[in-house]
Order: C-alpha cells, then structure tokens, then sequence
C-alpha cells in the first residue's frame, strides 16, 4: 500500500544488544500511537507507552485473529488469512478462545508448577553435569538452553523417554533459523503427527501429565488435541531457551548486578523478572487486528487495521517504571512488566517459564563460579531479525 | 477493604497468587481464582492492589 502516513518503520536496529531500538524513547514520548510500516513490509499502528500498551492488549476491540478478510478500509492489510488451524488459541477471540484457556489453566496453576519445580531441577543438573564432563569452551545454547525446555515440555506433555531424542530432533528442526521451509514444515508435520499418536496411547493408558488430563476431559477433537501440543512446544521451547542463553550473557557482562546475584541468591526471583523486563524478547511486540473503528491519543484506528503494541518500548516507559527503566537491577521492586503480554492471551505458561528460569539460572552459577563468555561479547551472534529475540550461540567457559 | 472477583473474566494466569497467597488462590480443576479472604485486615491492602494492578484480565476489584 503507498501511503505517505506509513513512510516510518517499526525500529529494529539496537544500538546495544540488550536494549531496544533507541527510536521508542523518542516515539513514547512525541508519537506513542503512530502509523509504520513494519518489518515484513505490513502496514498499521504502534503503539509504544506502558498504559497503551496494557489498554490494547485487554481491550476485546482488538483481535488475535490475524487480518479479518473483507473490512475494507484503506489501511487494511488485504491478504485475508485462514483462520488459525485447531487448537491453535493464541489466534483466537473469546469465547473461542475461552474454550481452551479454561481447559488448560487448571495445569498451569501457581501450585502445580511448583510441585513440577523438582522435575525441572533434575532436568538442568543432568543437563549441567553433561555440559560439565566437555572441555570448554562449549556452545550454551546446544548444551542447556534449548534442552533444558524441550525436556521440560516433554515431561509436561508426557512424551516417554524412548523418543525424547527424537521429539527433541523434530522440535530442533522446527526452530532452526536455516531450515528451509520444506525441512520445517516436514518436521512441523512430524510433530504435528507425534503428537497425534501420542494423545491416542494416552487416550489407551492415561499417565500424570497434561495431554492425558485433555484427552479424559473429552472436550478437544484429536485435531485439536495436537494442535494444542504443538502450541505448547513452539510458544514454550525457542522462549524459555532463549530467555536462559540471553540472561547469562547479559549477567555475564555485567560484573555488579551478577556479584550482587551470586552474594544473595535470594534476590532470584526478583533477577528474573528484571531480566524478563529488561530483555523482552518478544522483541517486535504483539500483533492485533480492530474489529471496528477505535480511537487511541486522538487517531482514528480504522476497523481491519493491524495495530502492534510494543512490549519492549512499554518495559521501559519511564512513565511507569520510574526509577530508571534502562538500567539492569536485580532488587528491582516488582513492578507488573509486559513481558508476558497482557490481557487475556497473557503467556499460559508464565509460571512454568519462571520455575525453568530460576532453577536454569540458579543451577548454572552454582555449577560453574567462574563461568565466563569464551569470545568478546561482539562476536556473540544475536537473533536481531528473529521475532523472540537471544543469541544463536554462546560460547562459554570456566 | 473488599474484594470483587469475576471468575468469568479470569484467564487463570495466577498472577494475584503470586502477589498475595494469603487472599487468592487457584482451583484445581481450571485455574480459576478462588477468594480466600473476601475482606482481608487492612495491612494486606497494598498486596491486594498489587494483585489487582497485575490480573491482566481485570477480575479483581478492590473496593477501599
Ligand atoms: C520466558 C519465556 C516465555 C515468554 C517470554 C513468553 C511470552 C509470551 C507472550 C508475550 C505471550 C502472549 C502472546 C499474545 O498475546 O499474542 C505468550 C502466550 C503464550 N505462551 Fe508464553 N512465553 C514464555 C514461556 C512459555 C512457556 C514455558 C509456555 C508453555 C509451556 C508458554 C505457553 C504459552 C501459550 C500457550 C500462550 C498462548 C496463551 C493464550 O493465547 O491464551 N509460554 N507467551
Ligand atoms: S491474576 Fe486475574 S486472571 Fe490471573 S488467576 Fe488471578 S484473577 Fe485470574
């Protein structure tokens, strides 16, 4: 679409590896709802300030469907697109959306993912002990960041330890950067069909986990009993991996705030949720599509419009987190962050993240007190064009 | 201070739990909020509003 309105584009060009794009402060402060061309060319709004942010993503006017066909409006996105496969909730509105939400909350609870904390906690040492029986230095990410929740889900999923190696092949492909879209979408299908036979042995001979529990609950479709698998594995896996790896990096270049950490271990769980904060990996924000016509600081935001509510830029709004947003502080009081999202899609597996973070976290610095970055931090690569943002590879050593 | 909840607007993201155990917890079954305490002592305020501020679903209502 040519419309001089949409000559801004969203900025993707970080001046430091663990700060968004400096534009947003100047958008929060003098355009925060702004017509832009993002990334991948679609036009829309994006909106940067806290409140705004929060106020989009509870407000049912706007969609989780992607771009509804036939609105009609000049800044509409044209290309319609096919409503999301089954299971697939994340795209989805109330109270389509309810129907699984519901269905899964009960296994995601505070509590349950805290009874799963020792699981997790064997997981890493394993994982740990691996990692330290190589020479290093040894790749971060291959060795434990991208394990570590594979595993995790594995165990959450049920899926036997006689094709975890597998299971972990297929969902590696899947989130490959330089697979090409055919070895992706063949290991998409393969997981899609794992998971399929998988929720029909269960249905057979239930065991403790969450696809046994969905599939007794009688309310999903074998379609959409995958569909759900598959969703768990890709919003869990490439997240958490890559919320592990950049947490590392970014504690290990910074000698204070990883001294502080390392002195008083109690200071974890406020750790992680700065550093979730600070690092917002769901770095180009999320996407949501009017349903009608809205007004937002004055502008009219014309229904089918695509509008992206930037967590990055919102996690640092000065407005709302006032004692310096830009700076890392792992006794930072809590505040409530955007990381996870907000309103009703807000991450279903929060708790689960947390408990893997922490126990991910507290296990490496524990294992290894002299863990360091093996290259200088600008050789580190980063995943700058990815939509979650971390590193490909973080080379180690101790 | 009392407390409203709408457990049909609640997404089970645990949040209120994990900012005052003592006055929200979760059902098993679904995730849902249970009210523990529906008119805690006044000290609890300010972890109540942080329940509140925090629910992204906006099922909490404190009412002063
Ligand atoms: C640190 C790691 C993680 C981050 C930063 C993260 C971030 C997010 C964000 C921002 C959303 C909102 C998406 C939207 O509103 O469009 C979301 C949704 C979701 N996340 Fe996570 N997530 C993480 C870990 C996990 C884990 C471990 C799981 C599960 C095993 C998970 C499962 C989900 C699911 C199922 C949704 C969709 C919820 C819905 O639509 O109601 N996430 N996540
Ligand atoms: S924070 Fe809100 S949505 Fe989450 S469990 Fe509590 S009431 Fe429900």
């Amino acid at each position: 679409m040519t419309n001089t309105q949409h000559t801004r584009t969203q900025p993707t060009v970080r001046t430091c590896p663990f700060d968004p794009p400096e534009e947003y402060r100047t958008l929060r402060e003098q355009a925060p709802v702004t017509p832009m061309t993002l990334p991948d060319g679609a036009t829309g709004w994006l909106v940067t300030r806290y409140e705004d942010v929060r106020a989009v993503l509870s407000d049912p006017r706007f969609s989780a469907k992607r771009t509804i066909p036939g609105a009609g409006s000049p800044e509409m996105n044209d290309a319609p697109v096919p409503p999301p496969p089954p299971g697939m909730f994340i795209l989805m509105d109330a109270p389509e959306h309810t129907r699984f939400r519901r269905l899964l909350t009960g296994q995601f609870t505070v509590r349950r993912m805290r009874q799963l904390a020792p699981a997790v906690e064997k997981i890493v040492a394993e994982q740990l002990e691996a990692m330290a029986s190589a020479e290093g230095p040894v790749d971060l990410v291959q060795a434990f960041a991208l394990p570590v929740p594979s595993l995790v889900i594995c165990e959450l999923l049920g899926v036997p330890y006689a094709d975890r190696e597998e299971f972990q092949r297929n969902s590696a492909t899947f989130l490959r950067l330089d697979a090409s879209p055919e070895e992706s979408q063949q290991a998409q299908t393969a997981m899609r069909g794992y998971i399929h036979q998988l929720a029909l042995a269960k249905r057979e001979n239930p065991t403790d986990d969450i696809l046994s529990e969905l599939v007794q609950s009688g309310e999903l479709t074998d379609e959409e009993l995958a569909g759900v698998g598959v969703l768990l594995l890709i919003a869990g896996h490439e997240t958490t991996a890559n919320m592990i790896a950049l947490s590392t990096m970014c504690l290990l270049r910074d000698p204070e705030q990883l001294g502080a950490l390392r002195a008083d271990p109690s200071l974890m769980d406020s750790a992680i949720e700065e550093l979730l904060r600070y690092l917002t990996i769901i770095q180009f924000g999320l996407r949501r599509t009017a349903l009608e016509d809205v007004e937002l600081h004055g502008h009219q935001i014309k229904e089918g419009s695509l509008v992206v509510a930037s967590l990055a830029s919102g996690n640092r709004d000065a407005a709302h987190f006032t004692d310096a947003p830009e700076r890392l502080d792992v006794g930072r009081p809590f505040s409530p962050h955007l990381a996870f999202g907000h309103g009703i899609h807000q991450c279903l597996g929060q708790q689960l993240a947390r408990v893997e973070m922490k126990a991910a976290l507290s296990g490496l610095l524990d294992r290894f007190p002299t863990l360091r970055l093996a290259v200088p931090v600008e050789q580190v690569p980063m995943r700058d064009n990815m939509l979650v943002y971390g590193v490909h590879e973080l080379p180690v050593t101790w | 201070m009392k407390i409203l909840i709408d457990e049909g607007k609640c997404v089970g993201a645990g949040q209120c739990v994990l900012a005052a155990a003592d006055v929200f917890d979760q059902r098993d079954e679904d995730g849902i909020v249970i009210l523990l305490d529906a008119v805690p002592p006044h000290e609890l305020l300010p972890q109540v509003q942080d329940a509140a501020a925090r629910c992204p679903a906006l099922a909490i209502e404190v009412v002063e």
